[in-house]
């Protein structure tokens, strides 16, 4: 009797978890242009994925108020990767599973690294508003992607050359965080330093992320005699190291990347901030749909847009208007109108070239002067 | 149920846990606009929160104390176990399971076969880690170590010498097995937390030399392009090249579980368990402790490389970010979640801490939190893990009134 | 010579901000034989209540002296107020367990510590005032230390010759030795165990929680992991010094800043925490109950 009775609930328990499981796995199909969405939108780099989505949806958002895109709305699909590759397999396979045209992200280059693979054997365009990574075009092995933001190559070139001509120092110490990002651009500003032949790297280190303190870089950089420090990395590790440097009254200048290019940094480092320099993209405030995109997402979402707003609004809207110029959903045909068809964004006029970088996309160099970034011409 | 008493100490417990995260929930003060934020509603929220939960808890520890007077009683085996040895159960089960397990990929999508092929790849690495602090009862805080050789082994040996996975396997696992050798020896006069600590230094030390010598490693951006799994030298697509994975991993979960478990039942197993219950008394048997204890790290890294491997081929990309200390201790809940000792216990943390994330997505921000407070529960109620391991008892046919237990 | 000094500065502040969070660690240790994972959180919560308060107090425009002192006093309370629920919740049912699960339930708690405070404050780093005002006296010798690194050498000081006298000459000490000794002997001599643990863990947070707002006051900034990477660096730090031994605690924390500081200045960055774990290693190969610790002989 016992017997009859545990296997009947049983094989209700395994029916019922095999229709759940199946239902969950069914896509519901729809008439749609589906644009993913793919970043780290939760955990710590949340803030650097959040604005994507947020891009995503205030295009879609008037695309589909005018009628969507080949007579079709765009519905977007949004999932999480938290900026780790293995995480990001899952999330590009869950994207290819459900049928989604386009992909917008994702946003850390080794994230995106692990992601395009799957992308690319499902013939899926990928358009990455903040992964820098030059291999990533420039090896050519992902013909699929394309990106809305310069390498870091280009970013390092331009450091060293403001360095060099600009601020004429020979001496220059070189950091970075010892991640991904950092340590790249840091490793292409000590070759094109070693190149140029003007200037010496007297020292070349990598810090911890999330040490209790820098003084002993600090100090090392002071003991080096560097008049620049060029840094590759984020705003945090960015501001503690201008702090150290500036309590032990050094003079130094410190000239860093677009991951410290952010009102975050003059935020947490305050005072200390003054005159630091840092490459972003090019400034492109005068531009009008620039100030259209920023105020459509304070009207939306009641605060400023976060990091890499307007290169996320400009990809979705060269991805969407890629299809429509193209008239079909077929890889080869996005393609092609991609790279033949001018798109107006916040960034300006672009379209991308064979490897996959957008054209007309670049950086400039900053300073932060009475608390805010102003471009240095 | 609801007597006054337990009410006054509901309330009393909401009071406090609404005072406790006042400053946290309620307030929150942003430095950088310089502007601060009140939430009261919050508040009231934690308390009502806290004034039911508290009930729901104090209920189950009852239950859980009542449970355990009854299991000490009655002798019997737990739940788990009992299904098992029951015939009519467990051959049933093991049929319906094996049809669910092959037609898998067929029924679900991609993307729920990709998600069940890492979960099978965490149950072997799981039943790796089992060996050594289920088994021996060694605190292993840096497993994710050989974890990373294993992957790596595959990685460096395919863009170097053009290995493909079914030559490297073999190869990452003997790199396993040679590290856990190597860092089995410095710690083998250490105890417990002692060990906990070294092998958390080891751990993070592997990770930091793969992400700074750039020139061995590639760094931080990792090694991409890394070939799957070929299939008789075919090229395959996508979707195939998962499904062959998935059953790759299967089979490599089933070969693994045969192998741990008669490793259990044979000299060396019953060797770990002893050091593991009594190191003095083990080594006044005359067991080797130092042979005990290296073959025990050696092994449990074997298995760790052999999933590095695979996890190498599956993601296509590695890079020292996915061999965190998190890792390790993800690896760890597997193993204590599901049951110290007992195979099948892993098996069933492995699925539940893998599959239970990802199914969380619709969750998504209160995910983690949802996790931590997962394992918190988990262990409070049931701290023998899932599956409790029982350990083998011997009953003599012929005296019927006694049961003496080994 | 003047970089050397410099660097051992940088060491001791270092190692006395390593040390006041390891004491807790050490502490807790020491009576319940738990690593707690989430000490780390503690001192990261009692940072975020400081800022919480600090913030609200400037808005108010109080004085400087006074929102350090309100915070730091607010904050202690708060972050030993979390020690003692953490222990009621997650560590005091499972004192009959297997360790190992108790290491569990700690680690479900660090993650749902760092998870809480992720989701209701934020994921920015949030820049910390500094509240500790400067010495006028120190101006010149400033760029070599600060007036913040000097309130901690002190503080790590005198916590550490407050607790050692909490535990050598108070009652509730001799109690709390008792119960790291022998808990089962100490109920039966009428030590009440339960009181004497929650004792341990209120004091044990409080001083993480002094350490927090010291340490963000230095570093002008705090974020939700802070917690988990000085909590890793402070167990390390007592478990190289001898875990279960004050003295041990501090004096690894110690060592272990100072080696990091002068391998950073001396050779390189990059691998500052690969020559501290190794000293780790090479350390308790030699001395394997740490520098200070005692060798517990087995009575078998």
């Amino acid at each position: 009797m016992m017997k009859n009775h545990v296997r009947k609930i049983l094989a209700l328990a395994f029916t019922t978890t095999f229709i759940c499981l199946t239902l969950s796995g069914l896509s519901l199909a729809a008439d749609t242009i589906k644009l993913g969405v793919a970043g780290p939108h939760s955990g710590d780099l949340a803030s650097y994925g959040i604005p994507t989505i947020k891009a995503a949806e205030l295009v879609v958002k008037e695309i589909n108020a005018k009628g969507g895109v080949l007579g079709k709305p765009v519905e977007l699909v949004v999932e999480d990767d938290v900026c780790k590759p293995e995480v990001a397999t899952n999330t590009a396979t869950k994207l290819v599973g459900e049928s989604v045209n386009v992909v917008l992200g994702h946003i850390c280059s080794g994230a995106t690294k692990a992601a395009l693979g799957i992308y690319k054997d499902s013939k899926i365009v990928v358009m990455s508003p903040s992964a820098t990574n030059p291999g990533l075009t420039q090896s050519g092995d992902y013909p699929n992607f394309y990106r809305t933001i310069a390498s870091d190559d280009a970013q390092a070139q331009l450091e060293v050359d403001f360095a060099l001509n600009i601020l004429k120092v020979k001496k220059i110490a070189v950091l970075h965080d010892k991640g991904d990002y950092g340590k790249g651009l840091a490793e292409f500003a000590k070759k094109f330093l070693e190149e140029s032949e003007d200037a010496e790297v007297v020292l070349y280190e990598g810090v911890t992320p999330g040490a209790v303190s820098y003084a002993a870089v600090v100090q090392k950089i002071k003991r080096s005699g560097a008049e620049a420090v060029i840094f590759g990395g984020y705003h945090p590790e960015a501001s503690k190291i201008v702090m150290e440097m500036r309590k032990k009254k050094m003079k130094t200048l410190f000239i860093s990347d677009d991951g410290v290019k952010d009102d975050t940094f003059i935020k947490v480092a305050g005072v200390y901030a003054e005159g630091v320099y840092a490459t972003g993209p090019k400034d492109v405030s005068q531009n009008e749909m620039t100030s259209i995109a920023n105020d459509a997402h304070k009207a939306a979402y009641g605060e400023d847009p976060g990091a890499f707003f307007l290169n996320a609004y400009a990809a979705s809207l060269a991805l969407l208007n890629a299809i429509e110029k193209s008239g079909s959903t077929d890889y080869d045909a996005i393609s092609m109108a991609l790279k033949k068809e001018y798109v107006d964004t916040p960034l300006g006029s672009i379209r991308f070239d064979e490897k996959g970088d957008a054209t007309g996309v670049g950086f400039s160099m900053y300073r932060v002067k009475n608390g805010a970034y102003y471009e240095v011409k | 149920m609801f007597r006054f008493s337990e009410i006054k100490k509901s309330f009393l417990v909401a009071l406090w846990l609404m005072f406790l995260t006042f400053p946290i929930m309620v307030i929150r003060v942003n430095t950088i606009y310089k502007t601060i934020e009140w939430r009261w509603e919050r508040m009231f929220m934690v308390g009502i929160g806290a004034f039911f939960l508290s009930f729901l808890w104090r209920y189950l520890h009852k239950k859980k104390e009542a449970g355990e007077k009854k299991a000490e009683e009655a002798g019997t085996l737990p739940l788990a176990q009992r299904l098992i040895k029951n015939r009519q159960f467990s051959i049933p089960a093991a049929i319906g399971l094996g049809i669910f397990i092959i037609a898998f990929p067929f029924i679900f999508s991609m993307y729920q076969t990709n998600i069940m092929t890492t979960a099978l790849i965490y149950v072997v690495v799981g039943l790796g880690l089992n060996i050594v602090v289920g088994l021996a009862g060694l605190l292993d805080l840096g497993y994710v170590a050989f974890y990373a050789v294993g992957a790596y082994s595959y990685a460096l040996l395919n863009h170097h010498f053009g290995l493909g996975f079914w030559a490297a396997l073999p190869i990452g696992a003997t790199f396993a097995f040679l590290f856990g050798v190597i860092l089995g020896f410095p710690v083998l006069r250490l105890r417990g937390d002692y060990l906990a600590i070294v092998t958390l230094g080891f751990g993070e030390i592997i990770r930091l030399i793969l992400e700074n010598w750039n020139a061995f490693s590639f760094g931080p951006s990792g090694i991409a392009n890394i070939p799957r799994p070929g299939f008789f030298g075919m090229d395959l697509s996508l979707s195939q090249s998962i499904t062959y994975v998935y059953f790759l991993m299967i089979g490599m979960a089933i070969f693994t579980i045969f192998v741990v478990k008669r490793l259990q039942d044979s000299r060396l197993g019953r060797a770990w368990i002893a050091l593991r219950e009594d190191e003095v008394a083990c080594q006044a048997m005359g067991i080797d402790k130092t042979r005990t204890k290296l073959s025990a790290f050696a092994l449990g890294a074997t298995w760790a490389g052999i999933g590095g491997v695979v996890f190498a081929a599956k993601t296509t990309f590695i890079n020292p970010a996915s061999f965190t200390i998190w890792e390790s201790i993800i690896i760890l809940c597997i193993v204590v979640l599901g049951g110290m000792g007992s195979v099948l216990g892993v098996i069933f943390g492995a699925l539940v801490l893998i599959l239970l994330p990802e199914y969380l997505r619709a969750f998504s921000e209160y995910r983690m939190l949802i996790f931590g407070a997962t394992l918190v529960t988990m262990m409070v109620f049931r701290p023998g893990g899932i599956i409790t391991d029982v350990r083998k008892t011997y009953k003599f046919k012929g005296l019927k009134d006694k049961q003496p237990t080994v | 010579m003047d970089y050397f000094i410099e660097l051992f500065l940088g060491g001791l502040t270092r190692g006395s901000i390593y040390a006041l969070i390891a004491l807790g660690y050490t502490m807790v240790y020491g009576i319940i034989q738990l690593i707690n994972f989430a000490h780390g959180e503690i001192y990261m919560l009692g940072a975020f209540t400081a800022l919480i308060v600090a913030g609200i107090l400037t808005m108010l425009g109080w004085n400087q002296v006074a929102i350090l002192v309100i915070a730091s006093i607010v904050a202690v309370v708060y972050s030993a107020a979390y020690g003692f629920t953490i222990e009621k919740i997650a560590y005091k049912p499972l004192r009959q367990a297997p360790r190992l699960s108790a290491l569990i339930s700690a680690i479900g708690m660090s993650m749902f510590l760092q998870y809480y405070v992720l989701l209701a404050q934020t994921s920015n780093f949030l820049p910390f005032p500094n509240l500790i005002p400067d010495f006028k006296f120190l101006e010149p010798i400033e760029h070599i230390v600060r007036s913040s690194e000097i309130v901690i050498y002190a503080t790590t000081a005198i916590v550490m010759v407050l607790l050692t006298g909490l535990i050598k000459f108070t009652k509730i000490g001799k109690a709390m030795r008792a119960t790291a000794q022998d808990r089962d002997m100490a109920m039966l001599v009428g030590v009440d165990v339960n009181k004497v643990i929650s004792m341990t863990f209120i004091v044990g947070s409080a001083t993480a929680a002094l350490g927090g707002v010291l340490i963000a006051s230095h570093t002008g900034q705090i974020n939700y992991y802070i917690g988990f990477i000085a909590g890793i660096k402070a167990f390390v730090a007592a478990v190289l010094g001898g875990i279960g031994s004050m003295p041990g605690a501090v004096l690894g924390s110690l060592v272990l800043g100072m080696s990091e500081s002068f391998f950073t200045g001396y050779i390189s960055s990059d691998y500052e925490d690969v020559f501290a774990f190794l000293f780790l290693v090479f350390t308790l190969i030699f001395r394997p109950s740490g520098i200070l610790g005692r060798t517990d002989t087995d009575k078998v």
